[in-house]
């Protein structure tokens, strides 16, 4: 488990990360979400002892990270899958690893094994590695000393959706068997695929943690309907507001309550759903200030 | 999904038993170090590199050099390219960890730095001891070869101390730039391209060349490699030399390694 409190970093006026607190649980995977620059690796190199926090502490496991004698047995860490020796191969860079802690060298042959890097792919030099193919390498490297804590930043960067799905069963079940993972990612879809929690952070702060179903509870409906003004006249009759979204609309009624007009108006609905755009909209409004395109809002929202 | 503020103790769940986790040995980690030398195509052609020199210029000097060459001779002989070459390695130890961001590993799975920092010294210094043991071998089997009739006067072990001591200098030199720097290409630069400058101006400078004999440790040093004992100002002058150019580059390395952020 991890347990990050008032972790706080400035460079100079800026802050990089700014009193965040969360909990990464064992049987979990914790998503840290956010878009780039948000302060997620920075709050991750903060856990590992790489970045001096200004203010507050983590422990993982109860232990400042520090005074773990041998880390890698017990957290694995992957802060950036490009940062290896571009002229060691595959394996010698997991050969590395292990000597330093104290592993046998059978075990470089399990972790390739586990991440499907074949025995050709593990004698070329990282060079000539495809990013998803440091990816699986960086995991490898993680889980070599099997750790009960995951630290990985962007582990799914790179990876085709065969690879991220890959990478869903291994953490799933990973956690399953008891294990801690906390992942960043800039990628919403990403994140919801794989994490049971989310923190998501956005300029050095926490705007929202939680499990994926609390943060979408009071999103609210999203419906489109052949007669849509129809619709929208009589659900407002029934002192239900609802706003034009994309090609739908969305309301902060429960989806009953908007089935139920149209059921009584005879309005063919042709999409009635939870409105996932809260959790999106969130993530959006964090990320425009950080990005260069804008993006438009569902009209006059 | 709660942030209590209890510390997670023993019992807990989540909490991580580590009172059967022992570091990584000193040994371990020097052992380490030395296999990240030879492990890149760049590492491992340094090594071949200075060794085949080694032998090379040994080779030359006994066939076209003059007849009654002695172990002193092959063995400066050896000192030369060695002394060139060692202190490269030793840049390469420290920077390649940032260059190639491998610090990123390195310092994760082992957080205390100081510890990674000795162990890459103690490294350099075995490359250093295995290449003096080399050009001893080379020596040894040189010198009845050419056939010269005093070819081991002047043999001692004050003077093969010496001879270590030059190459350990100039190793440590090499390490203290890159750590200071931590960029291989400017610190492989700095090293040659400033005690040049001071031994250049040392050279021209004839009027303050005794006193510029304080700080040109690159010059002061190689008296280390001659056979006849040196004096007491001759150790000061290179004392000088060596924290000016060793300590203190290498107290800055040691500071900004520490305190760094490694990314």
């Amino acid at each position: 488990m991890i347990k990050v409190e008032n972790l706080t970093k400035k460079y100079g006026d800026f802050t990089a990360v700014n009193d965040i607190s969360f909990v990464s649980q064992p049987g979990r995977v914790t998503g840290f979400l956010g878009p780039n620059g948000a302060g997620k690796s920075t709050s991750m190199r903060m856990m590992v002892g790489l970045t001096k926090a200004d203010r507050g502490s983590v422990t993982i496991g109860g232990h400042n990270y520090m005074d773990i004698p041998n880390p890698g047995q017990h957290v694995g860490v992957l802060l950036d899958a490009s940062a290896q020796h571009a002229g060691r191969t595959g394996r010698e860079v997991l050969a590395l690893s292990a000597a330093t802690m104290g592993l046998p060298a059978s075990r470089v042959d399990e972790m390739l094994h586990l991440v499907s890097l074949t025995d050709n792919e593990a004698k070329r030099r990282v060079k000539n590695y495809s990013l998803g193919m440091r990816q699986r390498l960086g995991i490898a490297n993680a889980l070599m000393g099997d750790p009960s804590v995951l630290i990985l930043d962007e582990p799914a960067n790179g990876l085709d959706p065969a690879g991220i799905r890959w990478m869903r069963g291994l953490l799933k079940g990973y956690a399953d068997r008891g294990g801690t993972v906390l992942l960043s990612s800039h990628l919403l879809h990403e994140v919801q695929m794989i994490a049971d929690d989310l923190v998501m952070i956005g300029r050095g702060e926490i705007v929202a943690q939680g499990t994926p179903e609390e943060l979408l509870r009071d999103s609210g409906t999203f419906f489109r309907a052949l007669e849509a003004d129809q619709l929208v006249t009589a659900l407002a009759e029934n002192g239900i507001e609802a706003t034009p979204v994309a090609d739908g609309f969305r309301t902060d009624a429960e989806p009953v309550q908007v089935g139920k007009v149209a059921a009584e108006r005879q309005i063919t609905l042709v999409e009635l759903k939870l409105a996932d755009g809260g959790l999106e909209d969130l993530f959006l409004e964090l990320t425009a200030e950080t990005q260069r395109e804008t993006y438009t809002e569902g009209a006059d929202k | 999904m709660s942030t209590a503020t209890a510390p997670v103790q023993a019992g807990d769940p989540g909490y991580i038993d580590i009172s059967e986790s022992h570091r990584p040995s000193f040994l371990r980690l020097v052992g380490v170090e030395i296999r990240k030398m030879t492990d890149t195509k760049a590492g491992l052609w340094l090594l071949i590199v200075i060794g085949a020199v080694t032998v090379i210029i040994n080779a030359a000097f006994l066939i076209w050099g003059p007849d009654d060459l002695t172990f002193n001779d092959f063995l400066q002989f050896s000192g030369m390219p060695q002394g060139i070459l060692l202190p490269v390695l030793a840049v390469l130890l420290v920077t390649q960890e940032w260059g190639q961001r491998t610090g990123l590993v390195t310092f994760s799975l082992v957080p205390h730095r100081g510890r990674v920092l000795v162990a890459k010294l103690a490294a350099a210094i075995v490359f250093v001891l295995a290449a003096f043991a080399v050009a001893v071998l080379i020596a040894t089997l040189l010198t009845p070869i050419s056939g010269a009739s005093d070819g081991w006067d002047g043999v001692s072990v004050g003077w093969l101390s010496r001879s270590i001591l030059a190459l350990v200098i100039g190793a440590v030199w090499g390490y203290a730039f890159g750590a200071a720097l931590l960029n291989s290409a400017f610190a492989i630069v700095s090293y040659f391209a400033v005690p040049m400058v001071v031994s250049i101006v040392t050279a021209i400078w004839t009027s303050a060349q005794e006193k510029l004999l304080w700080f040109d440790l690159s010059t002061s040093s190689t008296r280390l490699f001659e056979s006849d004992s040196l004096s007491g100002e001759e150790w000061a002058q290179i004392g000088t030399g060596v924290l000016l150019w060793v300590a203190l580059p290498l107290a800055i390395g040691v500071w900004r390694i520490l305190r760094a952020e490694i990314k």
